[in-house]
């Protein structure tokens, strides 16, 4: 399947020529994800170290044993990420569409996850390993929900015609942080959870 | 070279679009203003009420027996209400009036024009941005209304008095929650409205507008924002995890064994000091958020009414920078005495002190851009002028507190009180006073008066030395804050000295009234304004005030001068930053 | 207007120097034998803090004097050597006294918080609660009774929380509301909070600490000076905090060595 991109920015009154690279509008995009990529790291930066200390304070740290599932999940995260560059590279909605379905059930698998846990009597209040694993797992899915709903809007923008590559490029970026960031959470929980 | 060009707004129609949920960056710039504006007099008139009962705790505050019948019943302040006033007063004053005027509220309507852009990079998250933030300030003021009143716990919340629950006094139930939340709120606004400081100045600069160019306020401004991204963005899950504390049975910050009003609390393993580190992470840079765009306002109105170059830009930036980056090295001058490791005191202590060096250079760049200078005495030069006074105030006490050793004696004192008062109270105030009356023709097409202007300033001006100068005395006397009556011994020699201030603070307060006449008069009667009436340089002096919608009547202009022109010979002693070659 | 300012910054600048170097509001006098050095920290600070306030408001006020009511035909003046003397003036001025500053204050503070109590130290324990301060002494035995949170009661007066009945240890511990202590006897405190954080400040003994839910906080010092000083509590804990206060009572050794043993003997 293709798609249109945007005809060439017209120039701008007076005379002037915007680049060609897309023009402003669309760079602000990428310059916005990379903006939100840091304040996201730094959020999971204190929480980091919020674990360490409390690890290192209490004396009643039991270490979490992540469901296996996790594994699964993340194998379906770094999936979709794959899709989702295959998508963007040709412009092909296949791809896009993919992605959006396994972003879809990484948080099902997720929310599965938290269910096996609950089943274990691993509750959110029950000790401190759990606690940080559920906040990290939450505040992670929450921000992967974000991300879907602006892939869902760079969906829509492809079928319409409309979609520019700068901002698909922008919204595939937050995706991939996406992975980047829960494989971080994985090997935190893993080694210090 | 990337264009000024955004987007290209077609003008909004109807009244809601154009006045309410716009996403002109100057109508949410007006907007912030008004919002710092409501919190402004809210926050004063809390102040006056503390400021009435600590001077004549036995006297009935005149009306607030009828407005707050539990907290102030037939007048008279209890000592919960008082404490709940006085965290009411720091959390409006520092979040919604010091982070949200100079930065949210001058820097929207001002930094797109500053770089020549349309609108700001992405102007439907800028207005989602203001929304967000007013729905944070309803969160907290809803505070007042509910069962058992506001928290009682500063503006700081140390835990566990924040984090168990009402266990733990009046207003530390759901007054508390509602705190959290609110706070939690306006840092996802904040990290929003930062996005797009930082994406406009460094994508929609217009065609020959180079960093180097940038006007003072504007280098402030985007600075501030980076700071704010990284620090508001620590402060957030630190409030997640507070709530969690609250209302899921959490233990972040609750040790076991605690024992509040006969009740063993069901937390096990948390540190207290946890939340001050993540609290003070988040709240040192938090000040520099609130002084910097004051700064950079100052520096920017300076050479106008001097009419000669601010001295040396390149080493105010440079400045600028090194304070935003020290800025967090140093939080753990807050917690000298907390209980952490002695050995980081001396750690913590160092760049705390290291941090004035770029702060003495920029008061020094100041004072010498005014030597040799031809001075013009408007009421926006004279706050600016006030506010290298009162900051050098301000800074200069802060050396103590910066010393282990010295703050031994002075933690906790209104010694502490006196230092952030004059730098956040009153500096940053005299910077948001300074901008007003410089960009009121801008922003409303009408002057000021000047006049009242200058009452103003010179009434508060004295007024506010009389009621911070003499909080120095009592804190090397000794007294302590946060107290909401003098009952020990060593503090009633002290209390005429607390009267004194109260009654400068109430007359101060009372000054601001002319500003706020000014205000309203001048934008209903003010005379029109010209384009440039202050002959200044920056691109907002090149558009007509107010500016059309698209701000420069979508020609955007070409700059090929830096903002700094001023001083040079023959009958215009200044150029224009988008001045014709 | 120039002229009203410059005059209004240096009456300001003056009028308030004046009144810390006169001490007409200032600390007490000092009880302590480290607190000398902390009151030189302070005065040599307030020497340096006085000299850069009064010297950076009065070249404020003269530079606005000297430059306002210019005539258009002025020329404008440029300062000398540009920023470099600002850049210089500042680092190395203010970098000095930094220097100076920490290299002697951090010893002062090493001294206090960072050095462990003599030996011999009188071991007093504190608990701090919502909105009091209470002190226990170890008894004949020299041991202190280990402390129950669940057993703690303020209407029976349980304060530490002591198990007398199974704790033989517990049976001759002194509690008291006021700390007593002799003069010239290093004393070191063990500090409890039952509930949130509180604070323990004695201006007269130039000593402040936090106490921290959770954590045992030590504090050594060594009174000089017989007499009766505030103890107040300087941590935000609660609507009774202003209300927080108990009394250090220093006595001479033969009264403190009385009053201890009349408190024994009343157990």
């Amino acid at each position: 399947m293709s798609t249109a991109m945007l005809p060439p920015p017209p120039t701008l009154p007076g005379g002037s020529v915007a680049t060609a690279a897309g023009g402003p509008e669309r760079r602000v995009a990428e310059t916005g994800v990379w903006i939100a990529i840091g304040t996201i790291s730094m959020s999971f930066a204190a929480l980091t170290s919020a674990l360490v200390v409390r690890q290192s304070s209490g004396a009643d740290w039991q270490h979490l044993h992540l469901p296996a599932l996790l594994y699964v999940n993340t194998l379906v995260l770094l999936f979709s990420s794959v899709t989702l560059e295959l998508s963007r590279r040709r412009l092909g909605s296949f791809g896009l569409h993919a992605t959006l379905i396994l972003g879809i059930l990484f948080l099902v698998g997720q929310g599965l996850a938290w269910r096996q846990l609950a089943a274990q009597n691993l509750h959110l209040a029950t000790g401190p390993s759990s606690a940080f694993f559920y906040v990290f797992t939450v505040l992670h899915a929450l921000h992967v929900l974000g991300g879907l709903g602006g892939l869902g809007l760079v969906e829509r923008r492809l079928a319409a015609g409309g979609l520019s590559r700068t901002t698909f490029k922008a919204a595939a970026l937050y995706w991939h942080f996406m992975a980047v960031l829960w494989l971080y959470l994985l090997t935190l929980l893993t080694i210090r959870g | 070279m990337t264009h000024g060009v955004a987007t290209s707004h077609a003008p909004p129609q109807g009244f809601l679009r154009r006045h309410v949920f716009s996403v002109d960056h100057k109508v949410i710039g007006r907007q912030y203003l008004d919002l710092a504006l409501v919190a402004v007099v809210t926050g004063m008139v809390l102040s006056w009420i503390m400021r009435f009962h600590l001077g004549w705790p036995e006297t009935p505050v005149p009306g607030l027996g009828k407005l707050a019948p539990t907290g102030a019943a037939g007048g008279i302040i209890t000592p919960e209400y008082y404490l709940a006033l006085m965290t009411m007063h720091g959390t409006i004053m520092v979040f919604f009036v010091l982070t949200t005027a100079p930065f949210a509220g001058f820097g929207n309507f001002f930094l797109p024009l500053h770089v020549g852009a349309e609108d700001m990079a992405f102007p439907r998250i800028n207005m989602t941005s203001f929304w967000v933030t007013l729905v944070a300030f309803l969160v907290l003021i809803s505070a007042f209304f509910v069962g058992d009143g506001p928290p009682l716990s500063g503006w700081t919340a140390y835990a566990p008095l924040s984090a168990v629950g009402k266990d733990a006094g009046p207003g530390q139930g759901v007054g508390q929650t509602l705190w959290a939340v609110s706070i939690g709120i306006f840092c996802v606004a904040q990290l929003l409205g930062s996005l797009n400081f930082i994406a406009t100045t460094l994508d929609l600069r217009t065609r020959g507008m180079s960093l180097a160019r940038l006007p003072f306020a504007t280098w402030a401004w985007f600075i501030t924002s980076v700071i704010g991204l990284i620090a508001f963005a620590v402060l957030m899950p630190a409030c997640i995890l507070l709530i969690l504390d609250r209302v899921a049975g959490t233990s972040f910050f609750i040790p076991a064994g605690l024992v509040i009003s006969d009740r063993l609390q069901p937390h096990a393993g948390g540190s207290p000091l946890l939340w001050q580190h993540l609290f003070w992470f988040f709240g040192h840079p938090e000040v520099y958020i609130a002084i910097l765009p004051g700064f950079g306002i100052v520096s920017q109105i300076l050479p106008v009414f001097a009419r000669k170059p601010l001295l040396g830009p390149r080493v105010l930036i440079v400045c600028l920078i090194a304070i935003a980056f020290l800025s967090y090295t140093v939080w753990g001058h807050h917690m000298f005495l907390s209980g952490m490791n002695p050995v980081s005191a001396t750690l913590f202590s160092v760049p705390t002190l290291v941090i004035t060096i770029p702060a003495t250079i920029i008061c020094l760049l100041w004072i010498g851009t005014l030597y040799g200078a031809r001075l013009r005495f408007t009421a926006a030069a004279l706050f600016a002028l006030g506010f290298v006074s009162v900051f050098v105030s301000g800074g200069i006490s802060g050396f103590f507190l910066a010393q282990p050793s010295t703050d031994i004696y002075l933690h906790g004192t209104y010694f502490v009180v006196a230092h952030f008062h004059f730098v956040m109270g009153v500096a940053a105030m005299f910077g948001i006073f300074a901008g007003t009356y410089f960009w009121f023709p801008k922003m409303f097409g009408r002057m000021m008066n000047e006049t009242l202007g200058k009452w103003h300033f010179w009434l508060t001006f004295i007024g506010v030395y009389c009621v911070f100068m003499p909080m120095h005395y009592l804190g090397l006397a000794g007294n302590v804050r946060r107290y909401s009556a003098f009952t020990d011994d060593y503090l009633q020699p002290l209390i005429p000295l607390h009267r004194f201030i109260t009654i400068a603070a109430l007359f101060t307060g009372a000054v601001q009234l002319i500003f706020l006449y000014n205000l309203i008069r001048s934008r209903l009667r003010g005379p029109v304004a010209p384009a440039n009436p202050w002959e200044a340089t920056s691109l907002e002096w090149s558009t007509s005030s107010p500016p059309p919608p698209d701000n420069f009547g979508g020609r955007p202009p070409v700059v090929t001068h830096g903002p700094n022109e001023f001083g040079g010979t023959g009958p215009r002693d200044y150029v224009m930053q988008a001045e014709p070659q | 207007m120039g002229k009203l300012f410059a005059v209004v910054v240096t009456l300001i600048a003056l009028g308030s120097a004046a009144i810390f170097a006169l001490h007409i509001w200032w600390v007490p006098p000092d009880i302590s034998t480290h607190g000398s050095r902390i009151d030189r920290q302070l005065n040599e600070t307030m020497i340096v803090a006085g000299v850069l306030f009064v010297g950076a408001q009065l070249a404020l006020a003269f530079f606005v004097w000297r430059f306002s009511a210019r005539g258009t035909t002025d020329p404008i003046k440029s300062f000398p050597g540009g920023p470099t003397p600002m850049v210089v003036l500042a680092t190395v001025l203010v970098g000095a006294e930094i220097l100076v500053l920490t290299f002697v204050g951090s010893k002062v503070w090493a001294d206090v918080y960072q050095t462990p109590p003599a030996p011999g130290a009188l071991q007093i324990e504190v608990q701090a609660e919502q909105f009091a301060f209470y002190f226990r002494y170890a008894g004949t035995d020299g041991k202190f009774g280990a402390m129950h949170p669940e057993l703690m009661n303020d209407a029976t007066e349980n304060f530490f929380g002591l198990d007398p009945a199974n704790d033989t240890t517990a049976r001759d511990d002194i509690v008291v509301g006021s700390l007593v202590i002799p003069t010239g006897q290093p004393v070191e405190l063990r500090m409890h909070a039952k509930d949130v954080n509180h604070s323990f400040y004695v201006p007269e003994l130039r000593i402040q600490q936090d106490i921290v839910p959770g954590l045992v906080i030590p504090l050594h010092f060594t009174a000089t000076k017989p007499g009766k000083y505030e103890l107040v509590c300087t941590q935000l804990c609660g609507l009774g905090h202003y209300n927080m206060r108990a009394f250090v009572e220093v006595k001479t050794r033969a009264e403190f060595d009385q009053w201890l043993k009349e408190k024994a003997a009343a157990l």
